[in-house]
């Protein structure tokens, strides 16, 4: 394997791992650019993706596969949103601990996955096995591209593609849409916020369903092409997304960035049998800890300059100016 | 009466209590619930008695014995996160300086022979303290010096403390079974309690855990070390304006926080209970109880000696539960709901308060 062809397979390798991040960071963004830390990201992913899988493996054939995954991505958003409400009525109207909050909500979506997979799984067992009938051999005339063809539109799945457009449309929602400087208003200084007339726990409620929703989608798109035995957990990746989305600044095209080298660390890691990595000669050990010491690294040297929305955390107490 | 309820730490235990009350009665309802859904699970009232005394499989004093050696590894993990969180932070890191602390002192139990047998112990319990602060300090010294979210250090140091461990395990590995390690070649001493107790349960680790829990209590309350670790907590800007440094004060918080769950790690894997470490690559639970355990203590460390055993029983009860059908993650899930309405605290006490004093001006 010559250096272009492993550049190629790193980059074709990543895609999987960089969506996902790159839609669960967005959603971060969205609460903490409200003023609401979602430390639930982790929980409200599982919880997504459980009951995305919940309805493949029930009705794995009433219709086409890209209809049938479209359906379970759209049941794992409004699944997560739901879920989220738990973590927004906590912060937002009781003014709880955004981190306790977000702690019961994560510790309780691993236990219920468990519970649901057991109830429904013929054994009682915790992993729920679905059929992956989703991967698009060839997208028709775009995939005859040289290289680019071969990139995005060969062996993908339409995940991919949404990732992309939730990109898009979050810049655009952010930043050219009211909506999107009462939002950024409320998280920077919601008492600033309220005195021209902005609903602050409106704008709130809006910042962590739409996390939720984004969170619980992107737990889907993670688990649907890596493994066809879902057991409940997506090993970190909530949190990954929360360190991306520190990496990237609070903004939608550096989260896109950072996801995408992060998504590298982790495609690295895993090709450590790769005859261009055994060329080099390191241990497996160091493979194994990439991604994690990547991310210490990184934070060490992107985090000393935040630009963490300034009210991130802290409920909203209209009496303080 | 009036004077006793509006005394915070009672009110505090009332909301803890109250906390307690919603998560078994969520638990009931999801046991009621499987218990409609699947024929296996048909006894939900046998299962939540079990919950309450399924740690007690043993009757008596042997059942205690078997309580008592889940309490020590998560009240330690507890005060740990319970530590942190007195002084503004949140060591979601337990986990990793659990496994870095247990390892470490498997470790010197099994390879530093050159140290008598009978002190080898202590040493191994001093080299968990010594390696699990290392982990916890680098979360500290990342957040103090280059404002590195000590949540997400903290997670990342899980990982690479799991990894690392399991990448280690041949260093002291089992000769029979090569993915895992050898047991230890001293223990904590036992004091007689096995005798007590029953064999393979409780040893002197119990003992460590309430004298660290008091000592913690001490110094976060009765010095001015702890108070100053506080203040760096409640407002880091203003402890610096009162000529505290306050990096040095989050270095040594999570520093001794590290300390804390690496110690605990070390009650476990050189204790009368036989666990070793094996190649799984799966974060160590303990941390993560920790979390439970210090949040329900209010952070406390006399709250969380309670909160530990409570805790403990629920874990303890787990395996037994499968005898009526069903599995831990409903305690999990009761923990989960004991956690979330804890999060709540802040609003029970704020109208127990308002009740308290309705009630006053009505007499």
């Amino acid at each position: 394997m010559n250096i272009l062809d492993t550049l190629f397979f790193l980059v074709k390798n990543m895609i999987p791992y960089m969506i996902p991040l790159t839609i669960v960071a967005l959603g971060g963004m969205f609460s903490e650019r409200s003023g609401i830390v979602n430390i639930a990201l982790e929980g409200i992913m599982v919880f997504g993706a459980s009951f995305g899988i919940f309805y493949i493996y029930f009705l794995p054939n009433l219709f086409p596969p890209q209809i049938t995954l479209l359906i379970a991505l759209v049941i794992a958003l409004i699944s997560g949103m739901v879920f989220s409400l738990l973590h927004a009525y906590a912060s937002i109207n009781l003014k709880a601990n955004q981190t306790i909050s977000g702690t019961a909500l994560n510790l309780f979506a691993l236990a219920f996955h468990d519970f649901m997979a057991r109830l429904i799984t013929p054994n009682a067992v915790e992993g729920v096995r679905f059929e992956n009938a989703f991967r698009i051999v060839k997208v028709p005339l775009l995939g005859d591209i040289p290289l680019i063809g071969d990139l995005l539109f060969k062996d993908v799945y339409i995940t991919t593609y949404l990732g992309i457009v939730i990109l898009i449309v979050a810049s655009f929602v952010l930043y050219k849409t009211r909506f999107g400087l009462r939002l950024r208003a409320c998280g920077e200084h919601p008492q600033a916020a309220d005195s021209v007339g902005i609903k602050v726990n409106r704008m709130r409620y809006a910042g962590v369903l739409i996390s939720g929703a984004l969170a619980g989608l992107g737990g889907l798109v993670l688990v649907v092409p890596s493994t066809v035995e879902y057991t409940g957990t997506v090993s970190g990746y909530g949190f990954l997304a929360l360190a991306v989305l520190i990496f990237g600044q609070w903004k939608p095209t550096k989260i896109f960035l950072a996801a995408a080298f992060f998504g590298l660390m982790q495609v690295i890691a895993n090709s450590s049998g790769l005859s261009f990595f055994t060329a080099l000669g390191i241990n497996k050990y160091f493979y194994q800890i990439v991604p994690f010491l990547t991310t210490l690294i990184v934070l060490t040297f992107t985090s000393s300059k935040s630009a963490a929305p300034k009210a991130a955390g802290e409920p909203y107490d209209p009496g303080k100016r | 009466m009036k004077a006793f309820l509006a005394k915070p730490t009672v009110q505090k235990i009332v909301a803890a209590l109250l906390s307690i009350f919603f998560g078994l009665i969520f638990g009931f309802l999801i046991l009621l619930v499987a218990s409609l859904l699947r024929e296996k699970a048909s006894y939900p009232f046998d299962a939540f008695y079990t919950i309450f005394t399924g740690g007690l499989r043993y009757t008596g004093l042997r059942g205690f014995g078997i309580i008592l050696r889940f309490i020590s590894p998560i009240l330690l993990t507890g005060l740990s996160v319970g530590f942190a969180f007195k002084t503004g932070l949140f060591n979601i890191g337990a986990s990793g300086q659990f496994v870095a602390g247990g390892f470490t002192a498997a470790y010197i139990a099994i390879k530093w022979t050159f140290i008598p047998l009978e002190y080898l112990w202590i040493v191994a319990l001093l080299g968990a303290v010594l390696v699990g602060g290392i982990v916890g300090m680098i979360s500290g010294l990342l957040k103090a010096y280059r404002n590195v979210n000590e949540v997400i250090s903290s997670i990342m140091l899980n990982y690479i403390a799991m990894i690392t461990v399991s990448n280690l395990i041949s260093v002291i590995k089992d000769a029979n079974n090569p993915s895992r390690t050898q047991p230890p070649l001293a223990r904590i001493p036992t004091l007689g309690l096995d005798k007590i107790f029953g064999s393979n349960t409780a040893d002197m680790g119990i003992f460590i855990a309430i004298a660290v829990a008091l000592l913690i209590y001490v110094v976060l309350e009765k010095t001015t070390f702890g108070y100053e670790l506080k203040a760096c907590g409640y407002n880091r800007n203003a402890a610096r304006y009162a000529g505290i440094n306050d990096r040095l004060g989050i270095t040594l918080s999570m520093t001794i926080a590290g300390a804390l769950s690496g110690l605990g790690g070390a009650l476990v894997y050189i204790s009368a209970i036989t666990k070793v470490f094996d190649s799984l690559l799966v974060l160590a639970p303990e941390g993560f109880d920790g979390i439970s355990v210090a949040l329900l203590g209010m952070s406390n460390p006399l709250g969380i000696i309670f909160s530990a055993s409570f805790i403990a029983i629920l874990k303890g009860a787990g395996p037994s539960l499968a005898r009526s059908g069903f599995n831990d993650e409903v305690v999990k899930i009761m923990t989960a709901v004991i956690i979330y309405a804890s999060a709540f605290s802040l609003i029970f006490r704020e109208k127990l308060g308002a009740l308290i004093n309705r009630k006053g001006t009505k007499s």
